[in-house]
């Protein structure tokens, strides 16, 4: 399409030029754009484009999976840089990509704008008179002689053929009469292919604009939800927890309503895999209706005004309660990263603010609290093998090491909310005190400075993905014009047959002619033939 | 029940193997077969029905006169059994597909489910479809009978590493797989993978045949005397091309609307969806360079060939290799 709109300047920049450059350099272009529209670069732009997705799959991409790349970073410190320079990781954001699928589309609207208008031409125009002679045709049965006086016979025929058998429209048929008495029949049928065919075409370009609309006006945020009414989540960009915003959307047009996770229902297998899962909440919010108890899962997300909630994930959040040497408690409620099928989790318990002297207000940053974790919802007879054997809570243990010190949550730099800062670990601000703990639920650990850790309990979590494309209806749309295009496309048949009536030397009869000729590739014409020769 | 599917795949395996030595044997010994070509040689010149006798018995022609050579039975009986082997190998093909077909019902009872669900049972079922395919069209194509010495080369090899590497015990689908976008989406990829694969062999063997024409006699092309004309072949791999395209594009459609309800997006560029991708605009390509007159069929056979490549990448290479959010194959 660039090239449709950047080929005009070259025209208009043609005149103030002497008329044989400004002519030539026309000549270039229309040179250039005949190239374009070729079958031949069309296919080369086909296959560049299979070959130019292949790195996208063999890469990791930050689009897919953002961890894999930064770990390819890590792996491959040399290479990685350069192909990211080239856009390796990015491809189906990348230039050289979309410089592929444009042009191809390019020539795609080139190919099909001229057959556009020869097909519309040609749905208006009659089937064309029958050629002199018919016996040169591929398809050809000698005069019969017929009851009916020539034109009432061709009249007769061109009924025949328009009620024709079976699907689809009959045969476009017109009968002529000529000077010397004889009538022709001419008819055609299998338009129907070349209407496929361009609404194919039409319809790829329908998709490419659902797509480059639901890019604009799409966005999603993802959100990591804990049960419970004091951890509800209310849809604005600061409570998701990753987002990507469409170029024509703001942070004021996501729609508002609230969320609250009240219940998730698993049920496993005796192997531990998962059978069903479904989360139950409640949702409230000026832009979406309230609902109580609404379930959705995989496979069945919850449709909101203006935007859907996918279920994509799940795990456990250890609740602990800490109290410290002052006596005040504080209750963390800490999502784990599930680490294996069986749902074994690490995370991090912080306590920033634990160990702050209430008579003075004053924080001491080398008396913060952190406790690593590691919770097994179904802790084997060795617990120290430190992963859980069932994925429900059948016999729950938190295994926790304590840690003591600088947590180094100061210094404002962004760390994993699952593990302590490593910096901090290996500079000595942050040490470990005592031994691992296995703790049941309910139970307790009593660190050297009579502080204590309890372990009250899991809350269920769920990844929830929340998304909107409001061009979803345009793709969708788009794709099964393209399906029927493509069928009518690759079943349909061109053909024409014709008909010469001419008078008998017996009155009140007629000789009747026929010749056929299949336009495309169609192997079955011969019998089609024969069988309408046979009921004229 | 899993039991017996195991069992069924065996014998499965097994007939289809029969079927392979069957059209092999007819192959070699056939009346356009080597050790047929080599008994005619001395004799070119000779009678037709010397020539026929000469075919099939590989016994000195002189030894009979020329006027009963025909009708002797022991020339009738040795001219007869290349043939019967043939007919045998088809049997042994109906066969096989019987009891592949027993395998997968039976896997699909014991899970009680649809039995594509894993890896293991994908390439079971696209297989099946391949032998289905390929016994349609021998029905209406008998004098394709040869090629089905590579469709039961192609079952015994598909079969046999889904039967060592691939297999799996019996299990429930995992809850994201657990939709009727299943049976759908991959229901319609199975069946085109089945026809892509009838496709891709006509299209090699039409290559095989084109070659062979051209005068080369090395290995693949050695195999050209025995195989259709090039261009029925080339004929009956269009169509089955232009049968499986838009069951394919199907495929893909469904798995997308699929994806929105699964994952929130109808297209992410998992590793699977690039190769379902690359592998449209592939057999795409191949249907328009089949549509332009200036491009030669043997290229467009290539792209077929080139096509199916892309399939196997996105079946055992994604499978296998490359993690993604299509890993249901649960193979170690």
């Amino acid at each position: 399409m660039s090239t449709v709109e950047t080929r005009p300047p070259v025209a208009a920049e043609a005149p103030p030029r002497p008329p044989g450059p400004g002519r030539r350099l026309l000549a270039l272009g229309r040179n250039w754009w005949r190239q374009l529209t070729s079958m031949r670069t069309a296919l080369v732009l086909l296959f560049l484009l299979a070959v130019a997705a292949v790195p996208g799959s063999v890469l990791p991409q930050r689009s897919v999976n953002i961890e894999q790349v930064n770990r390819y970073f890590v792996d491959h410190p040399d290479l990685a840089p350069v192909l990211d320079r080239l856009r390796a990781f990015d491809v189906f954001a990348s230039p050289w990509f979309a410089a592929i699928y444009l042009l191809l589309f390019t020539s795609l609207v080139g190919c099909i704008v001229p057959r556009l208008r020869d097909h519309l031409r040609a749905m208006r125009q009659l089937p064309p008179d029958a050629p002199r002679r018919l016996d040169r045709l591929p398809q050809h049965a000698a005069a019969v002689q017929h009851d009916g006086a020539a034109v009432q016979t061709a009249e007769r025929l061109r009924g025949l053929l328009r009620r024709h058998q079976g699907l689809g429209p009959g045969w476009r048929a017109v009968v002529r009469t000529h000077d010397d008495g004889t009538a022709t029949v001419s008819a055609e049928k299998g338009y129907l292919k070349e209407t496929g065919n361009l609404l194919f075409h039409v319809s790829l370009i329908g998709v490419l604009v659902g797509v480059a609309f639901g890019s604009w006006y799409g966005w999603h945020g993802n959100r990591l939800l804990v049960a419970g009414a004091d951890t509800a989540f209310c849809n604005s960009l600061q409570q998701h927890h990753e987002y990507g915003l469409g170029a024509r959307v703001g942070a004021g047009d996501l729609p508002r309503f609230c969320l609250e996770l009240t219940d998730f229902r698993t049920t496993y297998l005796d192997s531990g895999q998962a059978e069903a899962y479904s989360a139950v909440a409640s949702v409230s919010g000026p832009d979406t209706p309230a609902r109580d108890a609404v379930e959705f899962s995989v496979n069945h997300p919850l449709r909101l005004p203006g935007a859907n909630v996918y279920l994509l994930g799940h795990g456990y959040a250890p609740v602990l309660k800490y109290t410290d040497r002052y006596g005040q408690s504080q209750t963390a409620v800490v999502p784990f990263l599930v680490s294996d099928s069986m749902l074994t989790s690490e995370g991090v318990a912080a306590f920033p603010d634990a160990n702050v002297d209430p008579a003075t207000g004053q924080r001491d940053p080398l008396r913060q609290v952190a406790f690593q974790g590691l919770y097994l919802p179904t802790t084997p007879e060795d617990p120290t093998v430190g992963r859980s054997v069932f994925p429900a809570e059948r016999n729950p243990g938190l295994l926790l090491w304590a840690y003591r010190g600088d947590l180094g949550m100061d210094a404002g730099i962004p760390t994993s909310v699952y593990r302590l800062n490593q910096g901090q670990l290996d500079a000595g601000r942050l040490t470990r005190v005592g031994d691992m703990k296995l703790l049941r639920v309910g139970g307790s650990m009593v660190l050297d400075d009579g502080t204590k850790v309890e372990f009250l309990g899991t809350r269920p979590y769920v990844n929830l993905s929340v998304r909107h494309d409001p061009a979803q209806p345009v793709v969708l749309g788009s794709v099964a014009l393209l399906l029927a295009g493509l069928m009518l496309s690759l079943t349909g048949k061109r053909r024409r047959i014709w008909f010469r009536v001419s008078e008998s030397t017996t009155p009140g009869s007629s000789m009747v002619e026929a010749g056929g000729l299949a336009r495309t590739d169609h192997p079955g014409f011969a019998e089609e033939f024969r069988s309408i020769v046979g009921k004229a | 029940m899993a039991v017996l599917s195991d069992q069924l795949l065996v014998v499965a395996i097994l007939s289809y193997l029969v079927a392979m030595v069957c059209h092999a044997a007819e192959y070699a010994f056939g009346n356009r077969g080597r050790v047929a070509r080599a008994a005619v040689r001395p004799a070119r010149d000779a009678a037709p029905a010397a020539r026929e006798l000469a075919v099939v018995g590989a016994r000195p022609v002189t030894d009979l006169p020329p006027s009963s050579s025909s009708a002797s039975p022991a020339g009738a009986r040795t001219r007869d059994w290349p043939q019967l082997a043939g007919r045998a190998a088809v049997l042994a093909m109906v066969v096989g597909a019987l009891a592949h077909l027993g395998s997968l019902v039976t896997r699909g009872v014991a899970a009680d489910r649809v039995p594509w669900g894993n890896m293991y049972e994908f390439v079971l079922s696209a297989a099946f479809v391949g032998s289905v395919a390929w016994l349609v069209v021998l029905a209406r194509r008998p004098g394709l009978r040869h090629l089905g010495l590579f469709v039961a080369l192609a079952q015994v090899v598909l079969l046999g590493v889904a039967g060592m590497v691939l297999v799996t015990p019996v299990v429930p689908l995992e809850p994201a797989l657990n939709s009727y976008w299943l049976k759908v989406h991959v229901t319609a990829a199975v069946l085109a993978s089945g026809t892509f694969l009838v496709g891709f062999v006509a299209a090699a063997m039409h290559l095989v045949r084109a070659g062979y024409e051209q005068g080369r006699r090395s290995f693949p092309y050695s195999l050209g005397p025995r195989v259709p004309g090039a261009e029925a072949l080339e004929r009956l791999s269009f169509r089955l091309h232009a049968f499986a395209f838009p069951i394919w594009t199907f495929a893909v459609i469904a798995g997308a609307i699929w994806a929105e309800a699964a994952w929130g997006r109808y297209w992410g560029w998992d590793p699977k969806e690039t190769w379902a991708f690359i592998s449209w605009v592939v057999y795409a390509g191949y249907l328009h360079a089949r549509a332009t007159p200036s491009v030669k069929r043997s290229t467009a056979a290539w792209i077929a060939v080139l096509g199916w490549a892309t399939m196997m990448m996105n079946l055992f290479g994604v499978n296998l290799f490359i993690s993604g959010l299509h890993s249901y194959a649960g193979v170690n």
